[in-house]
Order: C-alpha cells, then sequence, then structure tokens
C-alpha cells in the first residue's frame, strides 16, 4: 500500500513548506495569542468590573464570539476589514487589507473571547484579601491589577493559556478557506501541483502533531513544577 | 459606504432552482445539525468507552487510552478531515479505496466519522474526569456489594459521572455543532458552506453571513435551553445543583 508513494517530495518542498509555511503559522500563532491575551484581558477586567454597562458589553462580545464557528468568523472578518479600513481612515473605497493582517484580526478577535474567560477565572481565584490589602495601601485600582492581581493570574493560569494556544496553533490552519499560504496551505499547494496529496498530507500531520505534543508536555512539566510552588 | 444592502434577497429564487436563497440556507442548516448529530453520537459512543478504559486498573487501557485521546488532540481537526477524505481512500487495498471514493454523500460521512473521532477525545477527557471526581468510596462500595466491575460501572459510577459532566458535555457538544463549518473544506454544504455560495451567487456577502450568524446563535440557544432543562431533570437531591 505504501509502495508507490514517493516520499521524496517531501524533501524537495521542506524549504518552501517550513520558510513559508511554517513561518506564516507561528507569526500568526504568536501574534495572535498575544493580542488575544491584550485584548482578553480587558474584556475581563471589563465584566469584572462591576460596571453594569461595561460588564454587559464584554459579557455579550464573549457570548457572541463563542456561538460562532471560527471557519464563518473568518469569512466575516476577511469581507468585513476592508470596510472598516474605510470607516477608519475615511477613504472613499474599501480599502484593500493583505491576507496577514486580515487573518491577525481575525484570530485576534475570536481567540480574545476565549482567552477572557481564563483570564476572568485567574482573576476570580485571587483571594479578596489581596485587592482590599493593596487599597488599603493606597494603590489605585490600576496599580492594584497592574502590580498585585494581574500577575498572580497570569502567572496561575499559565498552563490554561499555553493549552489555548495549542489549540489556537491548530486552527490557524483554518486560513486554508481563504487559499492563504500557512503550512497546511503550503502543503497543500505542493500536493496538488505534483499530485501527491497523501504524501503532503499525512506529513502535515506528522508535523502538527509533533510539535503540538511536545508542547502539551512541556505544559503538563510546567504545570507540575507551578503545583509544587504553590 | 458603498455597499449595496438588499435584505429582500432571501427570497429571490436561487440559481441551483431549489426555491429561494433562504431555502438554500435551511437546507444547510439541516445538514449542520445531521451531520452534528451523527458525529456526536459517534464521539459519545467512543469518548465513553475510551475514557472508562482511562480509569480501568488494567494499565494496557489506560495506555491505550492515553494514545487514543493524544492522537486526536494533538492534530488540527481539518488535517484530520484530510486524513479521512484524501488519504485513507488511497492506502486501503485498491476495491476498498475505489468503494469508499464512490459512495454517495461522502463528505457527509466523512464529516460525520471525523468530527466524531476528533470530539470522542475530548469526551474521553471529560469523562475521565468525572470519574475520576468521584469519592473512591463509590467504587469500593459497589465491589463490596459484588458487583463485577460492569455492573459498577453501570449502576454506580457512570450515572453519576455523567450527570456530573453533563454542563462542559454542553459545550462539547456546541463544539460538535460549531465544527461541521470545518467540513466546508471537503465540500460539505452545511450552514457556512451555504452561506459562502449564497454569497458567491448574489454578491450579497453581509446579508448571507448575518443570516448564518443568527442560524448558529438560534441552534445555540435551543441548545443551551435544553441541556438546562437536562440537568434540572437529572439533577440528585443532595448534590449542589439538585432538588
Amino acid at each position: 500500500m505504501f509502495a508507490n508513494l514517493d516520499f521524496d517530495v517531501i524533501r524537495r518542498a521542506l524549504p518552501y513548506l517550513f520558510f513559508e509555511g511554517m513561518r506564516f503559522t507561528l507569526t500568526l500563532t504568536a501574534l495572535a495569542a498575544l493580542g488575544g491575551l491584550v485584548f482578553g484581558t480587558a474584556l475581563a477586567l471589563m465584566r469584572l468590573s462591576g460596571h453594569k454597562i461595561l460588564g454587559r458589553i464584554a459579557g455579550v462580545y464573549v457570548d457572541f464570539m463563542r456561538s460562532l464557528p471560527l471557519v464563518l468568523v473568518i469569512f466575516w472578518f476577511y469581507f468585513l476589514v476592508p470596510y472598516i479600513g474605510q470607516w477608519v481612515t475615511g477613504a472613499s473605497r474599501p480599502i484593500s487589507v493583505g491576507a496577514f493582517a486580515s487573518s491577525l484580526i481575525t484570530f485576534i478577535m475570536f481567540e480574545a473571547a476565549y482567552f477572557s474567560e481564563i483570564m476572568r477565572a485567574g482573576i476570580q481565584s485571587i483571594s479578596r484579601g489581596q485587592p482590599a490589602a493593596a487599597s488599603a495601601l493606597g494603590l489605585t485600582y490600576a496599580q492594584t491589577m497592574r502590580y498585585v492581581v494581574l500577575p498572580q493570574a497570569f502567572r496561575n493560569m499559565l498552563p490554561v493559556l499555553i493549552t489555548q494556544t495549542i489549540v489556537l496553533f491548530q486552527d490557524t490552519s483554518l486560513v486554508y478557506v481563504l487559499s492563504i499560504t500557512d503550512f497546511l496551505g503550503a502543503a497543500s499547494k505542493v500536493a496538488q501541483r505534483d499530485g501527491r496529496l497523501v504524501e503532503m498530507y499525512l506529513f502535515a500531520a506528522v508535523v502538527y502533531f509533533t510539535i503540538s505534543c511536545i508542547a502539551s508536555f512541556g505544559v503538563r512539566r510546567l504545570q507540575a513544577r507551578i503545583a509544587i510552588i504553590r | 459606504m458603498n455597499y449595496h444592502w438588499n435584505w429582500g434577497i432571501f427570497f429571490e429564487p436561487n440559481p441551483m432552482g431549489t426555491g429561494t436563497y433562504l431555502d438554500m440556507l435551511l437546507s444547510g442548516l439541516v445538514l449542520t445539525l445531521k451531520t452534528a448529530a451523527l458525529a456526536w453520537i459517534i464521539a459519545l459512543i467512543f469518548g465513553s468507552l475510551v475514557g472508562v478504559m482511562r480509569t480501568l486498573p488494567s494499565r494496557g487501557a489506560d495506555w491505550f487510552g492515553f494514545c487514543w485521546v493524544e492522537f486526536f488532540r494533538n492534530m488540527p481537526l481539518l488535517v484530520q478531515l484530510f486524513l479521512w477524505f484524501f488519504v485513507l481512500p488511497e492506502l486501503l487495498p485498491k476495491a476498498a479505496g475505489t468503494w469508499l471514493k464512490q459512495l454517495p454523500n461522502a463528505p457527509f460521512w466523512t464529516a460525520a466519522i471525523g468530527i466524531g473521532f476528533f470530539m470522542s477525545a475530548r469526551v474521553a477527557v471529560q469523562l475521565q474526569a468525572g470519574i475520576g471526581s468521584l469519592p473512591r468510596g463509590q467504587k469500593m462500595a459497589a465491589t463490596a456489594l459484588g458487583l463485577t466491575t460492569l455492573q459498577a460501572y453501570r449502576y454506580v459510577l457512570l450515572p453519576m459521572a455523567f450527570r456530573i459532566i453533563l454542563p462542559p458535555l454542553t459545550s462539547e457538544f456546541l463544539n460538535t455543532i460549531k465544527n461541521t463549518a470545518v467540513a466546508i473544506t471537503i465540500g460539505l454544504l452545511e450552514l457556512t458552506g451555504q452561506a459562502r455560495s449564497m454569497q458567491e451567487f448574489s454578491f450579497q456577502v453581509f446579508e448571507a453571513f448575518t443570516a448564518a450568524t443568527l442560524l448558529y446563535l438560534l441552534v445555540n440557544a435551543v441548545v443551551v435551553t435544553a441541556m438546562r432543562f437536562l440537568e434540572r431533570w437529572v439533577a440528585i437531591p443532595g448534590y449542589i445543583t439538585g432538588k
């Protein structure tokens, strides 16, 4: 069954797969995780602020994003971002946004909903006495968050945040629907060009599997270490 | 904005000759629900088996469950669908592969099986956690009463564990519905796929996606409400969620 497979096609495509495809995937994952974390933390703070309207807005946003399939959100932003750009810059026509910028905005907006729930749980896990003590010391709300609450929340939630980033890494493969050359997109382009679907898709599966496995193994070790310290 | 809005588009006939554009979207919704239902049944069956295996005293069973979960969790769903759809028929003996490729509705069966196995890993993890959260005394008491391992799981452990993990199972079911949208890549015309083809035929991008969005929100609301009722119905007196 493996007799007429040509695994040399993979070796020939390696530079393209990794320098074009994997670079796109990893850059997108890293920037989207960072942006999603910042925006998600802001959403979590809005929800926990006790302010009725702010909390409501953040809640609706999170619930809304989490009830939609990522593929649909990718399509939405792909068509919507040029119009938003036009509106923001006051241009007369919808501006053209590159594939990378469009998918980065999509993933930041989408992942923020998931990161915000993680950060919310993290912030709520801090005992009430700590912000109380901080304000007794005369720290403002911003200082309390910056120096007392958020560092601990972030640290406690680090394993979950990384796990979510692994999910994000796998989800970036969905930019395939926009024919973008991420790792899977690159593999698929070579597969179609050379008529070698089996070899290329198997190879892509092995690469995704290896990276995710190593990363989740790292998370388990991290979790054990954090558990000992606490 | 120079986008030309036309909300009446839903009642105009679609170019496929299958009624209006609205009919097109609704047929997509039906396919989404059918795929999700079949995938969920597969996920529940295999997820339960694997989840139980991970809690058995047998090391072999535990190891098998561990491999199953890691295998299906560490690959993107899209890649798994490609493996089922493009790779599997080529690796099978020639006759079987040809038979598989000529199946009618191949995208539907591939999507349901692929998403089902993908979700089964998540169900297994939840169930393992659910069984693990039960007090050790329950298993011991069951054994002391003379129940076999099978009976202990069937009458004592699983009924409790499934009730405990009902809320996370609800979100996994919602994930299953959302994940059917990935099957657009193997040509399944589910809700997102139909919205996409409506956009291609009519150029009314935002109307098509708005309608799909509303339908997804509706399905979500229905499932969440139904599961709340189910949770209350099966709740055990004495537990926090019980009567």
